[in-house]
């Protein structure tokens, strides 16, 4: 149903684009709490990157890229990443996500480790969102019949 | 150390489950169900836990993030909200175990982990409305359980997606409304903490920003809340969905709407307000008058059982209404009460449906012939049920209507009091209908009719994991009627606002 | 009265926006034509609230020029309300995922129907109604 478009210099163009856009995507995510950005326009971006690999060429070429496994395990790792701050915030004495009290692990003071407690839930909002938006493309184009485009 | 952290762990613990069941689903089936109890068993011992605490001593402020309210997040607990999060989490844990034989009869075998990892989240975010003292956060709980109840709602049967559909639009329009009222109230103060709010708005009552929040607030909910012109999402929605989510989305969604409708009116703007400034409590009594009427009436005209109960939905939902707008200390106590009490009835209502639907496979009213041979539990459960929502004294309908009658006769409006009588006589020739059909062999003349057969029918009842629920929701009736005056004494009493 | 509309010409736009949707939602018999509706009106709601950020006096956007390494307070009154624009981060969130969904109930829909007219959806459910 996905027909492979086989335009060479379409397919060039994302081959050279793709990378670039996901290091874009990345600094997007680290620099959230001091520039715009953040977890939820970076991982937009990085799932941007996903769907450019769907679009220029086929299904089964992203598949090999991130598989459906992965992309379900994905779904849930960002949110325990998010999670397990707010978590160890709680087992250290503090109200939950409470980073102030990560200064106790961290070797940092109780205002720099606010400073990494924000980097690291946006790290796992980033991921969370890339592997939903890329599960959303794919579930809508296929009609929710993922196993069968597989084959 | 850990009873301070309650609620914290009443929320993040359902939603770290819901996640584990996302991954753990995608190789094995049968530890989804396991996993979903687990954590609606944690939610339940933490809301008991914040009630315990809730009535030793006072209101819990708990402050996410170690922030100061109004720069962070707060968790505002007080004896409403305790009241409403053990209700939330017990009927949540209740259904989810009524839901493992119902559910595998319904959706597919391979939907199976997802729909757990659904409905954890459901209950996770409609506890998070109740516990939280942030405008904004609410909103954003409201949209969680808002997609949750769609996606769930659309795994029913034939008619569902298109229902889920409506839904989807109509329950998008409530809840942009409220996010506009929310934002009208920032741009008119600069905070979005509910206690913070209640302070600055006193000066502001006579501007023209704070009116139209109002408004837009009001409206939102309403919608939310299937209060009666804005109720025509619900029995689309409730009627093709699979029989446990019914049971729980009809059994809580309202009530926690209802909850919110309270907190606006009483909380974020002083009762002064709403009940002098802008006679809205006017409007809403003779609105809630309509919602009951409208209600019995059309529920009188259903053939599908489920549909019928839908029906009886919104006219309860106008009893609450009628409550909080008479707006006296009697009034408001019984649409607390209300809120208790139908949350176990109609939840009990709706899984007697499912438990028909599962083992006889229609809900048609006309097919109910010797159903209190074959499925005598059932139908005692429905029965004892059903006297509850007419309201019959030992159960505990009838308190919630005696003090809802009282808070009526107490403001001098007699046409509430009216309305309430016209409309439990109304549910009564609704339920009379189901419990002839199930009860009582046609006549003489009728079964020559038909043929004159006289078959035996044999027991066929649901199975046990199906039956223990229902008879627990029964059970709770039944124990909420007959303690009804320790539960207003220890707890409602205080929820109360005090100028009442 | 000139002024009234000049002066507040951002509520204005987003009013009539937020009317295109709405109507759109109500008025249209089209399923996806319904959802886009939706979206129009939850976007005029996210810019809505984006242009309630800004202040006067020229505040400029909520960045720091040149201060890597440098740390002294930076003065309220310059750079404009970074709050709103926060939250309507959540609110786009919120709004996507309502698409996606909606859009996942579409194909369901198309799939047992084969039409996405509303009108055309309920001749068949009348057609076919049995009760259950």
């Amino acid at each position: 149903m996905i027909l492979r478009l086989e335009d060479i210099i379409v397919q060039t163009l994302c081959r050279l684009l793709i990378p670039f856009i996901q290091l874009f995507g990345l600094y997007v995510i680290a620099h959230g709490h001091g520039s715009p950005g953040g977890g939820f326009q970076g991982g937009c971006i990085l799932a941007a990157a996903f769907i450019l690999i769907l679009v220029a060429f086929d299904l089964a070429e992203a598949k090999k890229r991130l598989s459906e496994k992965m992309n379900n395990f994905y779904n849930s790792f960002g949110v325990f990443i998010y999670a397990w701050t707010g978590w160890m915030c709680l087992l250290l004495g503090g109200n939950y996500l409470d980073y102030g009290k990560l200064s106790q692990i961290l070797p940092v003071d109780a205002v720099k480790a606010r400073y990494f407690g924000v980097f690291s839930i946006e790290v796992g909002v980033g991921i969370t969102v890339m592997a939903i938006m890329v599960s959303i493309f794919q579930d809508l184009i296929t009609g929710g019949k993922h196993e069968e485009e597989s084959e | 150390m850990i009873a301070e952290q309650f609620p914290a762990l009443i929320i993040v613990f359902p939603l770290i489950i819901a996640f584990w069941i996302n991954i753990v689903g995608w190789r094995w089936t049968r530890p989804c169900f396991y996993m979903s109890m687990l954590a609606l068993s944690v939610s339940f011992i933490s809301a008991l836990g914040i009630l315990n605490t809730v009535i030793t001593t006072g209101t819990i402020h708990y402050r996410l993030g170690g922030w100061e309210p109004p720069w962070g997040i707060e968790y505002v607990v007080d004896h409403l909200n305790a009241l409403i999060l053990v209700i939330v989490s017990f009927v949540g844990l209740v259904v989810g175990v009524y839901s493992k034989r119902s559910i595998q009869k319904e959706i597919s075998e391979a939907k199976i982990p997802q729909f757990y990892a659904i409905y954890t989240l459901l209950v996770m975010a409609l506890l998070g409305m109740t516990v939280t003292g942030d405008a904004f956060n609410l909103y954003v709980l409201l949209e969680i359980a808002s997609l949750a109840a769609y996606a769930l709602i659309a795994l029913g049967e034939d008619g569902a997606p298109l229902a889920s559909f409506n839904y989807v639009i109509m329950g998008t329009i409530g809840a942009c409304f409220y996010l506009l009222g929310v934002g009208y109230l920032y741009i008119a103060t600069g905070s979005l903490n509910m206690a913070d709010l209640s302070q600055l708005l006193p000066n502001l009552y006579h501007s023209k920003a704070v009116l139209a929040a109002y408004a837009f607030l009001m409206i939102g909910i309403a919608i939310k809340m299937a209060f009666f012109p804005l109720h025509v999402w619900l029995p689309d929605a409730y009627t093709h969905a699979p029989s446990a989510v019914s049971a729980f989305v009809a059994g809580t969604m309202t009530k926690v709407g209802a909850y919110v409708l309270i907190r606006v009116m009483f909380t974020i703007f002083r009762p002064y307000f709403s009940i002098e400034l802008v006679p809205v409590t006017t409007v809403l009594g003779w609105t809630a008058i309509a919602a009951m009427i409208y209600g019995c009436v059309l529920a009188i005209a259903q053939r599908d059982l489920k549909r019928m109960l839908c029906y009886i939905l919104i006219a309860e939902v106008g009893y609450i209404v009628l409550g909080i707008s008479v707006a006296n200390r009697m009034g408001f106590t019984g649409a607390i009460l209300h809120i208790l009490n139908d949350a176990f009835m109609m939840a009990c209502l709706f899984l007697v449906t499912g438990a028909i639907m599962y083992k006889i496979g229609t809900r048609d009213i006309t097919n109910f012939r010797h159903l209190h041979k074959k499925m005598p539990f059932t139908m005692a459960a429905f029965t004892i049920t059903a006297l509850s929502v007419v309201g019959i004294p030992p159960t505990c309908g009838f308190f919630s209507k005696w003090y809802l009658i009282l808070g009526a006769i107490d403001a001098k409006q007699w046409a509430f009091a009216v309305a309430l009588v016209i409309s439990s006589l109304l549910s009564a020739i609704v339920f009379f209908k189901v419990i002839e059909k199930a009860y009582f062999k046609p006549t003489a003349s009728a079964q020559a009719h038909n043929g004159g057969t006289h078959e035996e029918v044999a027991m066929d009842e649901v199975p046990m994991s199906m039956l223990i629920p229902i008879y627990i929701m029964v059970a709770g009736i039944l124990t909420l009627g007959l303690f009804s005056g320790k539960i207003i004494s220890t707890v409602i009493q205080f929820a109360v606002p005090a100028s009442f | 009265m000139i002024e009234y509309i000049v002066a507040k010409y951002n509520y204005w736009i987003y009013i009539l926006l937020m009317m295109i949707g709405f109507y759109a939602m109500i008025g249209k018999t089209n399923l996806v034509k319904k959802l886009l509706g939706m979206n129009v009106f939850q976007w005029a709601i996210i810019l809505y609230y984006v242009s309630i950020a800004s202040k006067k006096g020229g505040a400029t956007i909520p960045i720091v020029m040149g201060a890597h390494g440098h740390y002294e307070p930076a003065q309220a009154a310059q750079y404009l309300n970074p709050l709103p624009h926060c939250l309507m981060l959540t609110a786009i969130v919120v709004g996507v995922s309502t698409t996606g969904v909606a859009l996942a109930l579409i194909i369901m829909i198309y799939r047992r129907y084969h039409t996405v007219e509303e009108d055309e959806i309920l001749q068949i459910q009348e057609t076919s109604i049995t009760i259950k």
